[in-house]
């Protein structure tokens, strides 16, 4: 089912939440939604759930105006940031939770709801714990229960409010993957809000990126990481170096040095902001022989999340991370270049 | 674990006794241990003792004729009546105002939060006299009560008003906190998977509040039936008609027939021990799912 | 209320906030304002007369007095007690416990007349003090001990969650720097548990002020000597002078307001520094 929302405003007192949203989520797709905390995300989720109702705006589920529907006729599945697992239930009676409280003329006989609840703890691969109570699972068995709970009413849209936030490194990669497995096999139209760069880009198939209760830029995880369309985009996603200069000759004038701007269509001597990503930095160990940046290592960080045959290094004058393809002892000076910016 | 289950109390000052730094020495110890043994000693199993050792004091059957004398009865059915109705009025405001309290935002939840606690600071004898001043012969409605033959004031209407109003805060105070804690996110959950309004109160909210519910009801009933400063002033000490027991206590006293009014004394102590008994389970029971949870939290997923 | 709170997502607001309002204004509101509404029949010449009577400027100062000793003597012994119950294990311990709150459950007249055959001239413990020249009962100093007695759960109970709750982090920091207990006790924990202790006491303060069933029986109420306010109000009312007793409930009932607004203000003090350890 496709959800359309249009225009969406929400203000929290003078706090504007979601100013002017308009955005597709298509079919069957995971979309990521991403910003930082405060950026209208949640919100944004909850409206589109029917758990808050906008000022402004409107939600239409599959083409049709839900704006005014009350969150139990919308059919979504919502899974909480904290889980909301009734405490007082064990797992099994969790999950049956949304198929026992339907009106009696649709409620099903108690032994297809047990068929039904069984099947949907095989395939969070929990049914061995049917029996437990919520405060005897650890947060990753919680999280993957919460979402049996909301799979089990069969929604037609899954929305899941920071999934992976409350649990700690190891196990958010395991369930992170697991997840998008699992969204391959059902393919229900689903939006995960998040302020994980890393997570967004690795599960969506689309990435919404909001900040200030507007909306960044839309696309592919590639699409998003390799064209940013706004400096708070380029910022947030991935780790990038900020030159500040003056626009000469198609490069970017930073203090001695200067770097190539591969864009056209800059005013000679305007003020102009270089945003460089460290794989883009070429290094040269002699910084007399570059029309770059000279530098000096100070301090050498030899470890990195996507570090390889590279290595983080601090500079003076400003810290830059950047890829060094050789060891570079702190101290050395060096040259920096890149083609293009 | 085990361990930890089985004696959670001790285990927790064992936390403290066994840390060089937050234990002191053996005299301090037993000093302070001494002084608050003795504080206990006079202030609460002394007047405990007292109430049973004064009741049989003049042997079981003067204790049971005491007990069963009609005015004693009565007096008896008269506490009952007045709790029955009392309580469960106190207890379907309290659950409302819970629910819009701890669930829901407006302007001016904390003055209703304070006003709600306003019973409590003000004196049981205020209590009685505000519905006298009301209700009283000279009171606001006293000419057209009467002239409706309808008595409120030294009868048993204005008995469950003076207790309803002393016992008022009770449950709302000791579900406020409790819903509050809980959040909102459980009930959202169960609207979301098509709950209706009832069944995410009964089948969520109720559940989770269970204990603290049954607690402020024990304390509820344990005032409701104890009360003496209010009840006193509105019932105007009709023997056999608007006696409540600690009413017929007082006069018992009064009249230097000190076995008998120990005697129904000690009934009401019963009932505050068994309250205390109860209360005592509440407080483990609620403590229970808490437990399990902290003890296996590093369950791997 | 704004547009988007108009629809609710969990129902019954309405119909809560409806109940628990009328139900207020019935019960508390409507009663209360009564009294004022009756004190305003009044002069204020005539109300000043009664309530600075010396009779009853006479029972302020025992019912105030007594109950401001009461609850210095329960803030200093509830502190004790809830330190024990707390930090030591020993036999008994969850029987102790448990009969804390017996003031809470135990009905006031039963307490009173408990109190008094204790330390009548010939009760209990009366029949050892006597002779000594401690004359409890039917004295000031039997209001005291009433007032101690229904006064005492409130610091325990007080400040028993707060030392539940502290890490025992904060004195091991302060051993690592070299302090002794009683400097620990005194510089670190002390001012931890201040507010909740403060609180305790005006709580304590609060209740001790209003009481009436349990010091009745034990104060002997003699006129200018033992008399308590509310014991006070009574007489009024016995006499039919519904006015007299309004004027003085009203001056008790403003005090008691101040009271709950101070113990309030202490509430959320303590809360904050709660949530700042």
């Amino acid at each position: 089912m496709s959800i359309r929302v249009q225009n969406i405003i929400k203000q929290f007192g003078s706090f504007v939440a979601l100013d002017d949203v308009t955005l597709d989520f298509p079919t069957g797709k995971l979309v990521g939604l991403l910003g930082p905390s405060g950026c209208g995300k949640t919100t944004l989720l909850r409206i589109i759930a029917g758990l808050e109702s906008a000022d402004r705006g409107q939600v239409f589920l599959d083409g049709a105006d839900a704006s005014n529907a009350h969150v139990r006729e919308r059919q979504v599945g919502f899974v909480f940031q904290h889980y909301a697992l009734f405490r007082h239930m064990t797992v099994f009676d969790n999950v049956a939770f949304g198929l026992r409280v339907k009106p009696r003329g649709q409620r099903p006989a108690e032994s297809v709801i047990h068929s039904r609840v069984r099947e949907l703890l095989d395939l969070v691969q929990l049914s061995a714990l049917a029996r437990r109570y919520p405060t005897q699972l650890s947060g990753g068995q919680r999280q993957r229960i919460a979402l049996a709970r909301a799979l089990a009413v069969e929604p037609r849209v899954l929305l899941l409010d920071e999934p992976f936030g409350a649990l700690d490194a190891k196990v958010r990669k395991e369930l992170r993957r697991w997840l998008r497995k699992l969204h391959d096999v059902l393919h229900i139209t689903s939006i995960f809000v998040t302020h994980d760069q890393e997570e967004a880009l690795e599960v969506s198939d689309r990435v919404v990126l909001m900040n200030h209760g507007r909306v960044e830029q839309v696309g592919a995880p590639q699409e998003v990481y390799e064209q940013p369309a706004s400096p708070f985009v380029y910022s947030f996603l991935g780790a990038v170096n900020l030159f500040h200069g003056r626009i000469q000759d198609h490069h970017l004038h930073v203090s001695e040095g200067r770097l190539p701007v591969g864009h056209n269509g800059f005013q000679p001597g305007a003020e102009a902001l270089g945003f460089v990503r460290p794989h883009e930095l070429d290094i040269e160990t002699d910084p007399a022989a570059t029309a770059g940046i000279a530098a000096r290592v100070e301090r050498v960080l030899a470890f990195g999340p996507t570090l390889t045959n590279g290595q983080r290094v601090r500079l003076k004058p400003a810290r830059i991370r950047l890829f060094a393809p050789e060891s570079q002892p702190a101290g050395s000076l060096i040259g920096m270049d890149g083609d293009g910016i | 674990m085990g361990a930890a289950v089985a004696t959670p109390w001790t285990a927790r000052a064992r936390r403290f006794e066994e840390n060089v730094a937050t234990r002191e020495p053996a005299w301090v110890k037993g000093v302070l241990i001494t002084i608050a043994l003795a504080f206990f000693g006079l202030f609460l199993l002394l007047p405990l003792m007292t109430v049973f050792a004064e009741a049989f004091r003049k042997g079981w059957q003067v204790y049971f004729a005491a007990l069963v004398e009609p005015d004693a009865l009565s007096a008896i059915a008269l506490t009952l009546l007045v709790a029955a109705i009392a309580v469960p009025l106190n207890l379907v405001f309290g659950v409302a105002a819970a629910w819009a309290i701890a669930k829901f935002d407006f302007r001016g939840k904390q003055l209703l939060t304070t006003l709600i606690d306003l019973p409590f600071s003000v004196s049981p004898v205020i209590a009685g006299l505000m519905f006298v001043l009301l209700f009283g012969m000279q009171g606001w409605f006293g000419p057209w009560l009467m002239a409706h033959d309808v008595k409120i004031i030294f009868a048993v209407p204005g008995l469950v008003l003076a207790t309803i109003f002393v016992t008022f805060p009770f449950v709302a105070r000791e579900l406020i906190p409790l819903m509050e804690a809980q959040g909102r996110e459980e009930e959202e959950a169960a609207i979301v998977l098509g709950a209706s309004g009832w069944q995410t109160f009964w089948r969520v909210t109720l559940p989770n509040v269970k204990w603290g519910l049954l607690y402020g009801v024990i304390l509820c009933n344990a005032r409701a039936m104890g009360e003496f400063g209010a009840v006193s002033v509105v019932s105007g000490h009709i023997r056999g008609r608007t006696n409540t027991l600690p009413l017929q206590v007082e006069i018992l006293y009064n009249e230097y027939n000190f076995a008998a009014a120990f005697a129904v004394a000690s009934l009401l102590a019963l009932l505050a021990l068994l309250t205390l008994v109860i209360k005592s389970l509440v407080e483990w029971r609620g403590r229970q799912p808490l437990n399990a949870g902290e003890e296996s939290q590093g369950v791997p997923a | 209320m704004s547009a988007g709170q108009s629809r609710r997502v969990l129902p019954g607001f309405p119909l809560a906030l409806g109940y628990t309002l009328v139900y207020l204004a019935l019960i508390v509101l409507i009663p209360l304002g009564a009294v004022f509404l009756k004190s305003a029949t009044l002069s204020w010449e005539q109300f000043w007369t009664v309530i600075s009577a010396p009779r009853v400027l006479a029972s302020y100062r025992v019912s105030f007095g007594v109950s401001l000793l009461a609850a210095a003597i329960n803030a200093v012994f509830g502190l004790i007690f809830a330190w024990v119950l707390v930090r030591y294990s020993f036999p008994g311990k969850r029987i102790v416990d448990a009969l804390v709150d017996l003031p809470f459950a135990l009905p006031t007249a039963v307490a009173g007349i408990a109190l008094t055959a204790i330390y009548a001239g010939n009760g209990w413990l009366g029949q050892w003090l006597e002779p000594l020249g401690l004359k409890v009962a039917f004295t000031p100093l039997g209001i005291l001990v009433a007032l101690t007695f229904i006064g005492l759960p409130f610091v325990v109970r007080t400040v028993q969650p707060v030392l539940e709750d502290l890490d025992t982090e904060l004195e091991e920091a302060a051993a690592s720097l070299g302090a002794d207990r009683w400097q620990t006790f005194q510089r670190v924990l002390l001012p931890v548990l201040l507010p909740a202790l403060l609180t305790g006491f005006a709580l304590a303060f609060a209740r001790a002020v209003g009481e009436y069933g349990s010091v009745i029986f034990i104060a002997g109420n003699v006129p200018m000597v033992s008399e308590i306010t509310p014991l006070l109000i009574i007489t009024k009312l016995e006499q039919y002078d519904y006015v007299g007793a309004t004027a003085i409930a009203v001056v008790m009932l403003v005090v008691s307001f101040v009271l709950l607004f101070l113990i309030n203000g202490l509430q959320l003090w303590a809360n904050r520094s709660r949530a700042r350890t």
